[in-house]
């Protein structure tokens, strides 16, 4: 089978060597555990507890204010400290709660579910709102909310993210190659809700050994498939990933669910599964520390609220001087400028680097090389979107299709001048959306 | 919260390539058609190609340091400036002509219109374009050692036969860079294999003008007349090195393919029915005026978009 792609993209190194054959630890956190309510897209959680509760591990702490919205579970059983404004790994500060570890793990009894074959469709989504899922991947969207489109019988594809195309990060291929069951068994979930869809697993050709693994966990599956992607970034952004399985091109006014695509990220399968077969809210998810940076790169079973600069320091700490620690991998991650933050739903890993390429590169003028145009996976020229940013001639950027832009970062990336082209880019679609929004 | 970390938007890695090492790989390009010009015109041409880069290089340096500018002279794209300048000089051109075609490529077309990236017109080919115009006898007179002929193109142009084969060679009359297709060709290999330029450009200039040549150009499908053409007059350095200069064409993939066709149109009209029996370098200086142009009717479709969604 021909392996499956999109136009454009970049190849930078991967860096997964450093921790891929890591298995996955759990990691018990000693410190306390903070929170934040708003881990997802949508109306922050709304908290069911007061300072001074003593909580178990498992018990909902916040809950849904809205459809498009998602519980918080505690991931430790103690006292609730405080409920107060905390920043958070993107560099925001949001409103969380506060959780002192006692240290026992005490768990609380999971959620109330019927047998599998006796949940109706509204069962399954109920659960899965109420186990507090939401796109592991990184946006957050509740998972619920996805898989609740109008139409649900014209959904003919459900795919799991596992590309992981993001340099250094190895916790989808980590639960591929140790957790397979529970891939397949989430993506069974998933398509009892839509009968018309064929399943796809969806994994890059740098991990033949997790192909190996999901094959043979599907071989009996009349309905899933494994689909193999060329290893290209940005493969698993949305767009990309439809358009390499099925040929079908969204643009920025479109859902996946118009064309017929349900997209969840590989950890999201596995928590649907925890949720939904084992009665388990969400509370932990596999995050990944690595980079150069770090003196023991590690796969961790992470329990959320867990602080970036314990498990750090589970990972052996820094050696040498880290230059930058990122949240998430280092084309689409945010940097920190703290490292005292928790993880929460959506922290794939802490990738920690020697070399800061942003503050050494010297930026340079454009000379119009083009390099950007051959990488953008949107089809844009990023060298006239930036020129007209920087004059914040927002008709011409909107003209040029600066909309349509993922913000995958190719652009900055290839340009030989060093500009930051993805960033100026950036600035401006969210000035336009906020036009928008008025 | 005491020492706060780096942070900045992302991506937070860069590849390797900067723009310093993309010039430094045409310069390297340019080499087998320099050293061929050297060894064919003699040392003369080697102290033309010393002298233009030396004054373009010195152009740069002295405008930026009068006006305050960051000094930009070690990105080497005056180095690549100058050695095209030279390549396109007659080897019976004078050092004091070398050194005014340095100074107004860099200081006239490059720099008074904002330095690298700005200009609007290849500095190289408006240097030899303002020296042509200025000094049309020096400019023209092709003679080197004893031989005192005319170019091939020119001779084609008077009806004589030209020998093919020679014409591939280089050892012809000519510019110093321009005569060699063997040679040029190797540095289009490279700069090809190394990522710089791609076929686009110079794929639709050589095929159009091929057409073109073959329609109109009174030999019908005369094979030799058709690679006289296509070897002679400057085709081959302008189809791969200075028609692909980066910021001198457009940046949109089917503005490439315009611009290749509209070269390849201007060169067969300018050869064809023109007074000289070249006309690359108006072509191409003319086609770079053409270049807002042409990216403004060739924006790129957006991923998702169709046709007609297009400017939406």
């Amino acid at each position: 089978m021909a392996t499956l792609t999109f136009k454009g993209g970049v190849h930078p190194y991967d860096g997964k060597d450093l921790s891929k054959d890591k298995p996955i630890v759990p990691y018990l956190p000693k410190g306390d555990l903070i929170y934040p309510l708003s881990q997802h897209i949508g109306a922050p959680a709304a908290p069911v507890v007061a300072k001074g509760d003593r909580v178990l591990a498992g018990q909902k702490i916040a809950e849904a204010s809205g459809f498009v919205s998602s519980p918080v579970y505690a991931s430790v059983s103690g006292t609730v400290k405080a409920i107060e404004p905390h920043f958070v790994s993107t560099g925001a500060k949001v409103n969380s709660i506060v959780i002192e570890n006692d240290g026992l793990y005490e768990e609380a009894e999971g959620l109330p579910i019927k047998p599998f074959d006796e949940m109706t469709r509204e069962d399954i989504i109920g659960v899965i709102k109420e186990s507090g899922v939401v796109g592991m991947g990184g946006a957050g969207f509740p998972t619920h909310v996805k898989l609740s489109p109008k139409e649900p019988e014209k959904i003919d594809y459900v795919l799991v993210n596992c590309a992981e195309c993001e340099p250094y990060l190895t916790s989808d291929y980590r639960i591929m190659m140790e957790r397979p069951e529970k891939v397949v068994g989430g993506l069974k979930v998933v398509l009892e809700l839509f009968d018309n869809a064929k399943g796809c697993i969806c994994i890059e050709d740098n991990k033949p050994d997790a192909i190996t693994v999901m094959r043979k966990q599907c071989e009996n599956e009349s309905r899933i498939e494994v689909k193999v992607l060329k290893t290209k970034y940005p493969q698993g952004a949305e767009r990309m990933l439809i358009h390499a399985v099925t040929g079908r091109d969204l643009n920025s006014t479109m859902l996946p669910a118009d064309l017929g695509c349900v997209v969840d990220n590989c950890d999201t399968i596995t928590s649907i599964y925890d949720a939904v077969i084992l009665g388990k809210p969400l509370t932990s998810r596999v995050v990944t520390i690595s980079g150069e940076a770090i003196a023991s790169p590690s796969n961790f079973e992470c329990r959320m609220g867990t602080n970036v600069a314990e498990l750090i320091e589970a990972a052996g700490g820094f050696k040498g001087a880290e230059k930058k620690v990122i949240s998430g991998g280092p084309m689409m991650g945010f940097a920190m400028f703290d490292i005292e933050v928790p993880t929460t739903k959506t922290t794939s890993a802490i990738t920690c680097l020697l070399k800061d390429a942003v503050s050494e590169e010297q930026t340079t003028a454009c000379i119009n090389c083009g390099r950007c145009v051959a990488a953008c996976d949107e089809g844009l020229v990023p060298a006239r979107l930036s020129q007209f940013a920087e004059k914040f001639n927002l008709e011409a950027f909107q003209k040029w299709h600066g909309m349509e832009c993922v913000e995958c970062g190719c652009c900055s990336y290839v340009c030989p001048a060093k500009r930051p082209l993805a960033q100026v880019i950036k600035n401006v679609r969210r000035m336009v959306m906020a036009n928008r929004k008025k | 919260m005491s020492d706060l970390r780096n942070v900045s938007s992302s991506p937070h890695i860069r590849d390797k390539v900067t723009s310093t090492n993309i010039m430094q790989d045409v310069a390297i390009a340019l080499l087998p058609a320099s050293a061929y010009g050297v060894y064919h015109f003699g040392l003369k041409a080697l102290l033309l190609i010393l002298v233009t880069i030396a004054t373009c290089v010195a152009t740069e340096y002295i405008y930026e340091k009068l006006m305050h500018k960051p000094i930009t002279i070690r990105d080497f794209s005056a180095v690549v400036t100058g050695l095209l300048l030279a390549l396109n000089l007659p080897v019976s051109a004078t050092w004091w002509m070398a050194v005014l075609g340095g100074v107004f490529a860099i200081l006239i077309v490059k720099q008074l219109f904002g330095g690298l990236g700005q200009n609007f017109m290849n500095p190289a080919l408006g240097a030899r374009c303002f020296l042509l115009i200025s000094f049309a006898g020096r400019m023209t007179n092709f003679a080197y050692d004893t031989f005192t002929g005319a170019t091939p193109l020119a001779a084609l142009r008077a009806g004589e036969s030209v020998d093919v084969f020679q014409m591939i060679v280089g050892s012809t009359a000519g510019t110093i860079g321009e005569t060699s297709v063997i040679a040029i060709l190797i540095g289009a290999a490279y700069l090809l294999l190394k990522g710089v330029i791609d076929l686009k450009i110079p794929g639709t200039y050589i095929v159009t003008f091929a057409v073109f040549i073959l329609l109109f150009g009174g030999h019908g499908f005369d094979g030799g007349y058709l690679v006289a053409q296509l070897a002679g007059g400057g085709l081959m350095l302008g189809a791969w090195f200075m028609a692909t200069d980066y910021v001198t064409s457009p940046i949109t993939p089917a503005g490439q393919i315009a611009y290749g066709v509209i070269l390849g149109i201007l060169t067969g009209i300018f050869r064809c029915f023109g007074a000289s029996a070249e006309g690359v370098s108006y072509a191409i200086i003319f086609s770079n005026l053409l270049v807002p142009l042409i990216e403004k009717v060739t924006i790129p479709v957006a991923f998702g978009k169709t046709k007609a969604e297009g400017g939406k």
